[in-house]
């Protein structure tokens, strides 16, 4: 198609100014941000919310899962971005957050309501599953022990009890749609599944996809509800979750280490530079570099795989001006791995996840956000627990990590626009 | 020779690798050769008790056995199965090490009543139970195989593991449009000249009873329970909705440039994508059918073909009262006059509707289609609907040559994904 077009398609100029001048072009660059998580919303919110941390400590709930401590959303006028009451009524907690904070970020990007560029925005979507019906659950699981047919009373109860919305809210793929329906996002629609990498893999297929001439304006992002009782159980099946009082990620190492889940959603719009400029966007930073990879985890193969993207980096930035946002999960053997990588590094390192929680398929995604948000203020906040150094000069680049908390390795660096 | 890049430059993206599952059997010839005999894959569901369901009958795969049943498990295995079938045929890479990327389509996934039971057993409540108890028995943190298996990773991650594909494994979900969803995504990458070849897969093993009354819920499922095999009746005036059904479908792609390089045989091409996203309703299509004929038309520009060069249409056709009718309101605006002239046959007609793996199942039998030079047919086509003059190549096969074919995929939520497939190059 023709939108599609693929510049590689064109003959290279012989001029290297003029091929320069088009990879130049084709950088991709965030022009809205709408990031939402216990800290409040938006990135001012965001960065005074991590820079007084220290002082203010966690916004976090102890008492409605325990042993499990949540980072709960912050209160969110769901009317601004969702007008339509029956819209909202159609999803549950997840799909509110994620429709809102997309809407967010079109309206930061200056794009809300533009059917133009709307009907041609590519949209990626990182995403799980929605809630269930809670009381619809313990009500099944009470009877089917004592039911004589456990079979037909498991049929017979579905069938009268479930509403037939709720799946419409629990399908990973209804947040893209409830996106196109809410806000108009029509151009393509696409969801990726698989915890934290989905949300990596999402701006990097983006970004290739903006760098060959695939695409010019897309909208990524995603959204988690942490606040749920069926994912904490999940988690907590496999051992992954913190348990106690709320301690910072790295502290976490010294009694076993664990992941305390934080609801966040957030949204990017991503566009090339050339199409911001046509339109006259105010960037606010470039997507620089962006690798995800994996392996099966064993010992040293998460460190090895982040050495290798590393060295591809090495180069592309200034040590002296460049700061570590970390997503580390806090879950003992990938957080220690990582640890020992970035102490190597030797760059200052924030590992947010100790403010906002960890939030899934959204994480990278946030942390993304906040990189974003620190080198267009020139600064990084202030260090969030005791294993982290303070840095005093101006920030001008920043790596963004992100290590799934069970496979997964992830990078990005994020430069000035 | 014929050359490499398509009409915009491209590289051209072949296909050297197939694999197919479904509930009428194992591998490329078995499904061929049901396909094209008119036989149904539907039958009464054995897998759960029915008691007291409105639909009683779906598209199984009942005769490829897990350990520790779930719609995971069943997936991952219905992948590896096709996935083995597709690499074989390719003969690409080495045992364990696949020289490319994994895009693979993936029904959600969630904890399933024989898990939640298992944890409200080892609760021991008795009179009540609430997720406070679950949350309090998995807190134990000794069940770290059911975690694994019902992460959204975990399938994709595994299949890595076993076939050795390279880098970060996608897994995608835009509902019945997955299958397309995954091919698309592994053209743009042979196209940007990220890899040479992709490993395209898309697998669904859903039918368990919560997601069967779900759809029933919705109206979505035909109710025409008896005989089983008569109730999939794509673009018939009695057709009442679709058929649940499971199966799984890879493709190998790889830059015809690659394939000829190391000598490989071309099944086929895959000319041009196309998507669309709807903003109307959550599980309707638009009543002016833009999104679907936006997607078509994307998809033949992409290819460079106009819809004269089209010579059959493997529909989305899933029997519903509306997806038919609104697939032929967007193919009489993208074919015109042409529209009821083109043969257009709706596979689900046999194997159900795949969900997740339909758009990489059917984009299979359309390369076979090409490949065979024969149509398969659009079964249980006794009762004409007056308002969809369509040729459906009813009930039974029919010789045809192909060079172009379009094979549609329209998802709840509104994704809409076309791929125009094409005839190896003669050379």
């Amino acid at each position: 198609m023709a939108r599609d077009s693929d510049p590689s398609a064109e003959p290279e100029p012989a001029d290297p100014r003029a091929a320069a001048d088009r990879t130049i072009a084709r950088q991709a660059l965030i022009t809205g941000v709408g990031l939402v998580s216990c800290l409040g919303e938006g990135l001012d919110a965001h960065w005074e919310g991590l820079d007084g941390f220290a002082a203010t400590g966690p916004v976090v709930d102890t008492t409605s899962f325990p042993p499990f401590p949540v980072h709960p959303i912050t209160a969110l006028e769901f009317d601004r971005q969702i007008p339509k009451r029956g819209d909202q009524r159609q999803m549950e907690a997840w799909q509110r957050i994620g429709t809102y904070a997309a809407g967010v970020a079109l309206e930061a990007a200056g794009i809300k309501g533009n059917a133009d560029l709307l009907g041609r925005m590519d949209m990626i979507v990182a995403a799980g599953g929605g809630e269930r019906d809670y009381a619809v659950d313990a009500a099944i699981l009470a009877g089917l022990p004592k039911a004589d047919d456990p079979g037909a009373f498991l049929n017979e109860h579905l069938l009268s009890d479930l509403r037939p919305t709720l799946f419409l809210a629990q399908l990973s793929n209804l947040l893209a749609g409830n996106i196109s329906i809410v806000h108009g996002v029509v151009g393509s629609s696409r969801t990726f599944m698989g915890e934290e990498s989905s949300g990596a893999d999402a701006v990097r297929i983006a970004c290739a996809r903006i760098a060959a001439g695939q695409g010019d304006l897309f909208l990524v992002g995603g959204s988690y509800n942490a606040q749920r009782p069926d994912t904490l159980l999940h988690y907590a099946m496999g051992g992954k979750l913190w348990k106690g009082a709320p301690t910072p990620v790295w502290a976490r190492q010294d009694a076993g280490g664990g992941m305390t889940l934080g609801s966040m959603g957030c949204f990017l719009v991503i566009e090339s530079r050339s199409h911001a400029a046509a339109r006259g966007a105010t960037p606010l930073a470039h997507v620089a570099a962006i690798a995800t990879d994996r392996c099966r985890r064993r010992p040293g193969e998460a460190a090895a795989v982040a050495d290798r993207q590393l060295a591809t980096l090495a180069g592309q930035y200034d040590a002296a001006r460049t700061a570590v946002i970390s997503g580390a999960s806090g879950v003992a053997d990938p957080t220690t791995e990582e640890r020992a990588v970035l102490e190597r590094l030797g760059l200052p390192v924030r590992a947010t996840g100790s403010a906002i929680g960890h939030g899934m398929e959204p994480s990278f995604l946030a942390n993304l956000a906040i990189a974003a948000g620190a080198v267009a203020r020139g600064r990084l906040f202030a260090p969030l627990e005791l294993a982290e150094a303070a840095m005093e000069g101006p920030l001008a680049q920043a790596l963004v990590t992100g290590w799934g908390h069970w496979r997964g390795e992830s990078i990005a660096l994020v430069a000035a626009a | 020779m014929a050359q490499d890049t398509d009409h915009l430059g491209r590289p051209i993206v072949a296909v050297t690798g197939l694999g197919v599952l479904t509930s009428l059997g194992e591998g490329q010839a078995a499904n061929w050769a049901a396909l094209t005999a008119g036989t149904s894959g539907i039958r009464r569901i054995s897998r759960f008790p029915i008691a007291g369901l409105r639909t009683t009958i779906a598209g199984t795969v009942d005769f490829v056995a897990v350990d520790d049943p779930s719609g995971p498990a069943l997936s991952e295995r219905l992948a590896e199965r096709v996935i083995a079938e597709a690499i074989a045929e390719a003969r690409i890479g080495a045992d364990g090490d696949f020289p490319g990327p994994l895009f693979l389509a993936l029904p959600p996934i969630e904890l399933e009543w024989t898990q939640r039971s298992m944890l409200a057993a080892a609760a021991g409540a008795n009179e009540t139970i609430g997720y406070p108890d679950l949350l309090r028995a998995a807190a134990a943190g000794d069940r770290g195989a059911v975690y694994e298996r019902f992460l959204f990773g975990s399938v994709g991650e595994r299949l890595a593991d076993r076939f050795g594909t390279k880098g970060s494994p996608i897994a995608t979900s835009t509902a019945c449009a997955s299958g397309g969803t995954s091919i698309q995504l592994g053209v743009e990458a042979i196209r940007r000249g990220e890899t040479d070849v992709a490993l395209c897969v898309g697998t669904d093993a859903s039918v368990n009873p919560e997601s069967l009354i779900r759809f029933s819920l919705l109206s979505a499922l035909s109710t025409r329970n008896d005989p089983p095999a008569a109730a999939s009746r794509p673009f018939s005036k009695d057709r009442d909705g679709f058929i649940m059904s499971e199966g799984a479908g890879a493709l190998v792609l790889e830059s015809l440039a690659h394939a000829r390089a190391r000598g490989a045989t071309i099944l086929g091409l895959i000319e041009g994508c196309g998507e669309a996203a709807d903003g109307f309703h959550r599980t309707r299509s638009s009543p002016d059918g833009k999104p679907i004929v936006a997607c078509m038309r994307r998809a033949l520009e992409d290819a460079g073909i106009g819809p004269d060069s089209v010579d059959y249409v493997n529909a989305h056709g899933t029997s519903t009262p509306e997806n038919d009718k609104m697939e032929w309101v967007g193919l009489t605006t993208v074919f015109g006059d042409r529209a009821g002239r083109i043969p257009v046959s709706s596979n689900k007609s046999m194997i159900g509707h795949t969900l997740t793996a339909a758009g990489a199942i059917e984009a299979i039998f359309t390369l076979l289609t090409i490949r065979n030079g024969l149509l398969p047919p659009t079964i249980n086509y006794e009762t004409p609907d007056p308002a969809i003059p369509i040729d459906c190549v009813p009930n039974t096969a029919r010789p045809g040559t192909v060079r172009h074919a379009i094979s549609n995929s329209f998802g709840f939520g509104g994704q809409n994904v076309c791929l125009v497939l094409g005839a190896a190059p003669q050379d």
